[in-house]
């Protein structure tokens, strides 16, 4: 799989410029355009030849969009809607689809004309979702599906979906569980909006009444769902955390000290300016030490010696920038007490950047999910503890029992 | 700024390490600190001679190695991994800087070579009474007589200050800020050691009573004395990560053998995230103390800010170490006899030595403008 062929940086740039003398950008719409990046094998370049790619080096995909934006002043990047199925679906779609299925679909993610989301979690399965409850139950050629996924980016949206069930609960939760493709379409689907904290809903809630999958949609055999789910996380192009600013002074702290410039407004007391000077200090320096372990991480990476300091990244960002937002909130002080841009119950609309007082006061609630998402802080901290640390792990109750003997909430 | 050592630093750091854990293991620690100096005179002397570490930074038309920051970076974390006892930081890392920084050319000259060798120990007083490590704080006035000066006043917390056979003494005259030369047995000059919270750095009050001193600077020093302390702190803060990193390894060594209810304390969360949380704190260190040698080194413009934001992070997270492995011993690293003490009892002392955490983020505050 991973013996790419080798080919100069100049003939994929020949190759990109030859696509654009058949069809340019700034003459065709998004998913033309795409289509045909996909047919001439410049989709996801490090695919096999007529899937979208010319087995070279993942690297080369950097390469193809820089030589675009050379030439055309539009530039179709992935649709953010499509980040899934683009970075998560095709390569479990590659790996374990049928070939009837690449070929239909694998164009199709590409060009954005398929939305995919990914089911995994579900209420009681969180941290630990190898405990999921989703059961599929197999009739004839098909598997009947009932149960519940949550925290489902995109499901409102997506034609596809990449779902986990337990399809056999007598042995240990791992062992147990399959993977499917499913129709968003199909009967008994239902996906509703999960609103949040601020009021919005960023992510859904999937409920499956007697859904029917076909046998050929699993991927992988019978019991090999964790297998293939983990492929399916392995290919996350979406690192939470690790990255940060990579410019000083840049990203959230700069909004907290273009909020500390404007402090007059809030007729600080000496001591009060004291205390939060120190405050704003003490996350300046945070936010810069981020910044520099993950620069320091990618120099070891790249000098072939990475250490621990890849690792302890998602853990340090979710807590200073849970603690950068407490203080932005804390220096507008009474005026904290307001929510101007109100708790309207929608669908995302992102952001609300229309103030750095509004951005702080939406951050100071969506900061909260830092710890959360992607893994909790306290998983974090088991990872640290016994991946890196080398502690042993906790006595495990759930090992070697049937996943129907373990107690659930 | 690419935050990695080359393979020839690696290898001076392995050299470094191996030479501290032969040398300076716990027992010859416990018996150094007791030693009237605080140091053992043959391991200094090895120190400097053996792999040439007195005169790390001393240039070498001055007969030193003429290394720079990210080598003395190196040296201050292993020595501080293991609590090594020496004059290094008053001698090596603060003495040094000041005459190279502050010094005229023939006082270079006459000092640096036996700096280098370790024959000389030097040391740099300038704190006073208040106890405030803001060279504003500066009050002794220095009295032109003759050809010469004398000094009258008195000078706290002056590392290694009974040993030293040199104090560089900071004073004011009428151009500001200058740096007079004073030797140890100078006449008029009173020196006791402070009963120190930690023991394995010495400290001393100095009464100077007329006592004659040499004027080595020309001017006013303000801000050249700036950068000396801001490199001290520098050198300091990659102290604070070896020994936080020592008492992380310490604790995480505890706690994968001690067993209590049948089961290493390492595998419940209430210890094991503790450990990490340290792990998180003691790779932010590291970044923060290489960060601000590598600006010592290559770019000088950051210095005092990645000075500050590296002492105001090490210290707290050295002390915070040093107090999570006392709890993570538990009982056992509340006695004498565990060497748990002596780390918490460094990692307080070098976070209020030149300024605690309060202090440079306060000093951060002011240079990034907030």
């Amino acid at each position: 799989m991973s013996e790419y062929r080798s080919m100069s940086e100049d003939e994929v740039r020949e190759r990109t410029r030859a696509l654009l003398e058949k069809i340019h950008p700034e003459k065709s719409d998004s998913v033309t355009f795409r289509r045909a990046q996909y047919d001439e094998g410049l989709a996801w370049i490090h695919f096999p030849e007529g899937y979208g790619g010319l087995n070279v080096s993942p690297k080369m995909n950097v390469v193809v969009l820089d030589e675009i934006s050379k030439h055309s002043s539009v530039v179709y990047n992935d649709p953010p809607a499509g980040l899934i199925g683009i970075g998560m679906g095709a390569p479990v779609l590659l790996t374990y689809g049928s070939e009837e299925l690449k070929k239909t679909l694998l164009p199709r993610i590409f060009s954005g004309e398929d939305i995919w989301c990914q089911m995994f979690s579900e209420p009681s399965a969180g941290s630990d979702v190898a405990g999921l409850a989703t059961r599929a139950v197999r009739d004839g050629d098909e598997w009947v599906v009932n149960g519940q996924k949550v925290w489902t980016t995109v499901a409102h949206l997506s034609k596809w979906g990449m779902l986990v069930a337990r399809t056999n609960p007598d042995v240990p939760k791992h062992d147990g569980l399959s993977y499917f493709l499913l129709d968003m379409e199909s009967p008994g689907v239902d996906v509703r909006p999960l609103y949040q904290i601020t009021g919005e809903a960023e992510f859904n809630e999937v409920f499956f009444n007697d859904v029917r999958i076909p046998h050929e949609y699993m991927f992988g055999k019978e019991g090999q769902g964790w297998r293939v789910a983990i492929t399916t996380l392995m290919n996350e192009r979406v690192a939470i955390g690790g990255a940060g600013p990579r410019k000083k002074g840049g990203g959230s702290i700069s909004q907290l000290m273009k909020l500390w410039s404007e402090r007059e407004k809030q007729n600080l007391s000496p001591g009060q300016e004291a205390v939060m000077r120190d405050r704003v200090s003490r996350l300046y320096i945070e936010t810069e030490l981020l910044r520099l372990t993950a620069q320091r991480a990618r120099a070891a990476q790249k000098a072939g010696n990475p250490g621990p300091e890849g690792s302890v990244a998602k853990l340090a960002q979710a807590d200073i920038n849970k603690r950068l937002w407490e203080t932005a909130v804390d220096i507008l002080g009474s005026k904290g007490l307001s929510f101007e841009a109100g708790y309207e119950l929608r669908q995302s609309a992102g952001v609300d950047a229309s103030s750095t007082e509004a951005f702080a006061k939406y951050q100071f609630l969506r900061s909260r999910a830092n710890s959360i998402e992607g893994g909790t802080s306290e998983i974090m901290r088991n990872i640290l503890g016994e991946r890196v640390l080398g502690l042993p792990g906790e006595p495990r109750v759930d090992k070697d029992v049937a996943w129907k003997d373990v107690p659930r909430s | 700024m690419n935050l990695t050592f080359t393979e020839e630093q690696d290898e001076l750091r392995a050299t470094v390490r191996q030479f501290f854990a032969d040398k300076s293991d716990e027992q010859a620690v416990r018996a150094h600190m007791n030693l009237p100096s605080g140091y053992d005179g043959d391991l200094w002397t090895q120190m400097a001679e053996q792999i040439g570490l007195a005169g790390l930074i001393v240039p070498e038309e001055h007969g030193g190695a003429g290394f720079g920051y990210k080598e003395l970076c190196i040296v201050m974390e292993e020595m501080g991994r293991v609590l090594a006892c020496a004059p290094y930081l008053a001698t090596s890392v603060t003495a040094t800087n000041a005459l190279l920084q502050c010094a005229d050319e023939a006082t270079r000259n006459s000092l640096l070579p036996s700096i280098a060798t370790g024959e000389t120990i030097a040391t740099l007083a300038y704190v006073e009474s208040s106890g405030c490590w803001d060279l504003s704080e500066v009050n002794m006035r220095a009295q032109s007589k003759d050809d010469g000066w004398l000094l009258d006043g008195e000078k706290g917390w002056v590392l290694d200050g009974v040993a030293a056979d040199v104090i560089l003494v900071v004073a004011r005259t009428e151009t500001g800020l200058e740096v007079f030369r004073v030797e140890g047995d100078a006449e008029g000059l009173t020196r006791s050691d402070l009963p120190t919270l930690d023991l394995t750095r010495k400290l001393a009050k100095l009464s100077f009573a007329s006592t004659p001193a040499t004027k080595i600077s020309e001017g006013d020093q303000s801000e050249a004395l700036e950068r000396v302390l801001a490199l001290t702190v520098v050198a300091l803060a990659a102290e604070q990560v070896g020994g936080a990193q020592a008492c992380l390894d310490m604790a995480v060594e505890y706690a994968s053998t001690r067993l209590q209810f049948g089961r290493p304390i390492g595998s419940y969360q209430a210890i094991k995230h503790k450990c990490a949380d340290m792990l998180v704190e003691v790779e932010f260190a590291k970044t923060a103390a290489y960060h601000a040698c590598f600006s010592a080194a290559d770019e000088p413009g950051e210095l005092l800010e990645a000075a500050s934001l590296a002492k105001a992070y090490c210290s707290e997270v050295y002390f915070h170490a040093a107090a999570e492995n006392i709890q993570i011993h538990g009982g056992m690293g509340f006695t004498w006899e565990h060497p748990a003490h002596l780390y918490f009892k460094r990692a307080k002392a070098s976070a209020l030595l030149f300024g605690d955490a309060a202090h440079h983020r306060e000093a951060l505050a002011t240079i990034v403008g907030l």
